[in-house]
């Protein structure tokens, strides 16, 4: 049995301790808004927050991930830098197929966790590992800084 | 004429109740091209409509093509709401089921591709809209017993000149009892409201907060996970199979051997694909193991040099070049290429003895539904297909041979359980379909003047269609017409033209990839045209200008990209400028790239101007999205892509040998939409083709290096620098 921690809610599993936490999140707790893109930690579709960092949960074997604070995209929302991301993500029409989209935002707000003014080189260089196929590129840079504006106006981050 | 009929009467009179309540229209399946299939099929319950209004005043758009990142499930209701005038906000969307009702309007076949979502429902589905608002209309004026005329819709009420209203959901049962209008009257283009104007994304709620359901996000009660292991070699069969070792892991439930490999079942996904590595498979490998990229790319560059099936002839090209003051020639080369969307192939099936259902991200329901039919010895109308979001399609989720959804279907019949085939990103980008390997050999002639009098291109690669149904419509006297769109054609004011074509037969399948054949024909004629300039002494723009007096279309997106790029302005040392033009899926597209290069050869591409003419609009939004999208689509294949091939097995895995453009390679892209009246064209494809060509013309001008080879990785730069 391995016990996560997951949206704030205790879960225990009987998986391999082996088994990626992408997968344990997916088919176990079936929350299926992390995605699965490559399995090699060479895409970012997969990320979620691990004690408030973004990782890759397909490169996390379940029992490392036992004791630590997992969140996914299904309760980002209940963080500040969580809403503002997704909030800005709907303004500027970000998402096209969406199948990356909730990596991106995983990892966006992250990033407006930690740093919230974010220069343009910081954003490349934090999002540059999570691919995007439909090309959302352009808008991802865009929407982070209008999330970072509207965390701004928010008062304290 | 309207084809449009009402559902919720024909249902209230059969049954005396409606289901659900509301106003439910659907389409008579005599629409244009749907005809042959279900002609004689009747429908039980509501399989055929378009819209619903409940009673609560929601409005359920129905959709009859597959989302894919393209935006059709916001502009296809759009075209429903520009005449139904309902409440925008209360609108709603759900994926159409498979029935020959749905079928595309030009087609005759339920499928999402050719960039053709917004053109072939642009009729239909403002009639459906037109339609309802009519009988909503009718409705509320015999309630007041007033003229219709003194009545008018006004997002989502019926409004009486004197002031009082009823909401739709007020009037839909009433609006259900009433017979379709005859006489349905559209609006002009000038009294549009909705059509034209940029409108946001009606999916991206659900696109933000993970509910989005992909075909990955299905599990059914009971399903196992099945991972299948393929031949590495194209067309390679099972020899001998040892599953010993998988059995003993723990989950593994079943080993099926299937068509297209051996399938292991697990109740998780891990262990299936630990089972799947775990197997002692002997193949039989056949004869495409004795491919290897460099010995094809010989053998293409051979054949040529020597004459094809004509696929354009005007004039006597032999005589022009002959005559010409000044003949240059050129190859050029494009590889494989995978499409690679972001979810890996994936398919849910749950097969019974009277039915089967399918949940997943497709384009090509009527195809996928009667393959799974014939395979489960089933009728096609005992199958049901669940059309989930689609993580990308780019026509490798419209496949004529259907090889994941009968693959699955394969998995689930031998194995008798309901089960999700999974493909690993690795399963995926070896699976083949892919974009075909082409070889070009081009020549052209110059008169005293610069003007080009002689062009002659043979084009080298395999058909895309041979070997499907689609091969009886789409090749013509030998040639398959996708293999040579945007070469036959040139716009460009050349006398002597000829374009020839060898197909090949290689056993590497292949597959549409966004933008088809444009998408390797534009390369080589907008590069070519470009060395045409550059040997007559012109500017690009110039050159190109001249030569399309014609075609004000092209003219139009090539002077408009031009203008905003600031063409005639010097630009900052190091930095060059290429343009490219091209029209494809009846759209129009300029794109002026700005590019760089550094001494290890790496290309970084700053900027990019693009025009577009797609004729009338009708979400702006989703334009600008989709233009972005293909370019980026396009310069990762520019700039990164390539499948290669060694003894039959395809080189590439995953994003690191398989990489796509990164946002930190991401140029500033602005774009530009051409006010028009036209026609609408397509839109996910046609900003694909143009960006190689600019790019690569913009590497000459900055560096004077050119590259007729994809990709411009930075060995292929240097190798240049270092022959001249
Ligand atoms: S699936 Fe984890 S990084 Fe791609
Ligand atoms: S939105 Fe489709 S992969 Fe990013």
């Amino acid at each position: 049995m391995i016990t996560l921690e997951i949206n704030d809610k205790q879960h225990s599993v009987d998986v391999p301790a082996d088994v990626p936490l992408l997968w344990v999140i997916r088919e176990h707790l079936r929350l299926t808004g992390t995605k699965f893109g490559c399995g090699k930690g060479l895409c970012g579709s997969c990320t979620v927050h691990v004690d408030g960092k973004a990782e890759r949960s397909c490169q996390i074997p379940a029992a490392e991930a036992q004791g630590k604070k997992i969140t996914t995209i299904e309760a980002v929302g209940s963080t500040r830098s969580g809403a503002a991301v997704q909030k800005a993500w709907v303004a500027e029409d970000v998402p096209q197929c969406g199948y990356c989209q909730s990596g991106q935002i995983m990892q966006a707000a992250a990033l407006l966790a930690a740093n919230p003014k974010p220069t343009d080189a910081q954003i490349d260089d934090n999002l540059s590992g999570n691919l995007c196929r439909c090309g959302t590129y352009q808008r991802i840079r865009k929407a982070v800084h209008r999330a970072s504006g509207e965390m701004k106006k928010g008062g304290k981050p | 004429m309207s084809g449009i009929f009402n559902v919720s009467r024909r249902e209230f009179l059969k049954t005396g109740a409606l289901v659900g309540g509301g106003l439910i229209l659907g389409a008579h399946i005599d629409w244009a091209g749907a005809a042959e299939e279900g002609a004689q099929k009747s429908y039980s319950v509501e399989p055929n409509s378009f819209v619903h209004i409940a009673p609560d005043n929601t409005v359920t758009i129905i959709v009859n093509h597959s989302e894919m990142g393209q935006g059709v499930y916001t502009s296809l209701p759009m075209l429903v709401n520009e005449e139904l005038e309902a409440d925008w906000k209360k609108i709603r969307f759900e994926s159409a089921p498979v029935a020959a009702v749905y079928n595309h309007t030009a087609f005759g076949m339920q499928m999402t591709g050719g960039s053709t979502s917004v053109w072939s429902e642009y009729d239909r589905l403002r009639e459906v809209g037109a339609a309802a608002r009519q009988m909503l209309i009718a409705a509320a004026a015999a309630a007041w017993k007033v003229d219709k005329k003194t009545c008018r819709a006004q997002k989502g009420k019926v409004v009486h000149t004197s002031g009082r209203f009823f909401t739709y959901g007020q009037l839909a049962e009433k609006a259900a009892a009433l017979p379709v209008p005859k006489d349905l009257k559209l609006k002009k283009a000038s009294a549009f409201k909705l059509i034209g104007r940029p409108t946001a994304r009606l999916d991206s709620p659900e696109k933000v907060n993970g509910a989005a359901k992909f075909g990955l996000d299905v599990f059914l009660p009971g399903m196992l996970i099945a991972v299948v292991a393929r031949p590495l070699v194209f067309g390679g069969k099972v020899k001998s199979l040892d599953a010993e070792k998988t059995k003993a892991i723990r989950g593994v439930k079943d080993v099926v051997q299937v068509p297209s490999g051996v399938a292991v079942l697990a109740t998780d996904f891990w262990q299936a694909k630990a089972g799947r590595d775990a197997l002692g498979i002997e193949w039989e490998e056949g004869p495409t193991a004795a491919l290897s990229t460099p010995g094809m790319k010989e053998q293409y560059a051979k054949l040529s040099k020597t004459p094809g099936k004509i696929a354009k002839k005007a004039g006597d090209v032999q005589k022009g070049l002959v005559s010409a003051a000044k003949a240059i020639s050129a190859e050029y080369h494009v590889p494989y290429l995978a499409h690679a969307t972001m979810e890996p192939l994936n398919c849910t099936v749950d097969l019974r003895p009277d039915s089967c259902e399918i949940w997943v991200g497709t384009q090509f329901q009527t195809v996928d539904r009667n393959a799974a039919a014939e395979i489960a010895g089933l009728k096609p109308e005992q199958v049901k297909i669940h059309t989930m979001f689609l993580g990308g399609g780019f026509g490798r989720r419209a496949n004529p041979a259907s090889d994941f959804v009968s693959e699955a279907v394969h998995v689930a019949k031998a194995a008798k359980t309901p089960v999700k085939v999974i493909w690993t990103r690795e399963d995926d980008t070896k699976g083949g379909y892919y974009r075909p390997f082409w070889y070009d050999g081009i020549s052209a002639g110059l008169d005293k003047t610069g003007k080009p009098v002689a062009w002659s291109h043979t084009i080298v690669g395999q058909s895309i269609v041979a070997g499907t149904f689609f091969e009886k419509v789409l090749v013509k006297n030998g040639i398959d017409n996708t293999s040579v769109e945007g070469a036959a054609d040139i716009p460009y004011a050349i006398p002597n033209i000829l374009v020839d074509l060898h197909t090949t037969s290689i056993g590497v399948p292949v597959l549409w990839w966004r933008s088809v054949g444009h998408s390797h024909t534009a390369f080589v004629v907008e590069s070519f045209l470009d060395e045409l300039a550059h040997a007559a002494k012109k500017d690009p723009f110039e050159f190109r200008k001249g030569l399309l007096t014609k075609h004000p279309r092209h003219l139009g997106v090539l002077t408009l990209a031009a203008e905003k790029a600031g063409w005639s302005r010097p630009l900052p040392k190091g930095r060059g400028r290429g343009i490219a033009v091209h029209e494809s899926f009846g759209t129009y597209v300029a794109e002026v790239a700005e590019v760089s290069v550094n001494t290890e050869g790496k290309l970084r591409v700053h900027r990019v101007v693009c025009a577009v003419d797609c004729g009338q609009t009708v979400n702006p939004e989703t334009i600008t999205a989709q233009m972005e999208s293909a370019i980026v689509f396009g310069l990762s294949a520019a700039l990164h892509g390539a499948i290669t091939i060694k003894n039959g097995m395809v080189e590439q895995g995953n994003f690191d040998d398989y990489p796509i453009l990164r946002l930190d390679e991401m140029p500033k892209v602005e774009v530009h939409i051409v006010k028009s009246r036209k026609k609408p064209g397509g839109i996910g494809e046609p900003a694909v083709p143009p960006i190689a060509p600019a790019v690569a013309n913009a590497l000459f001008s900055v560096a004077g290096i050119r590259l007729r080879e994809l990709p411009m990785k930075p060995e292929a730069v240097l190798a240049v620098l270092k022959r001249s």
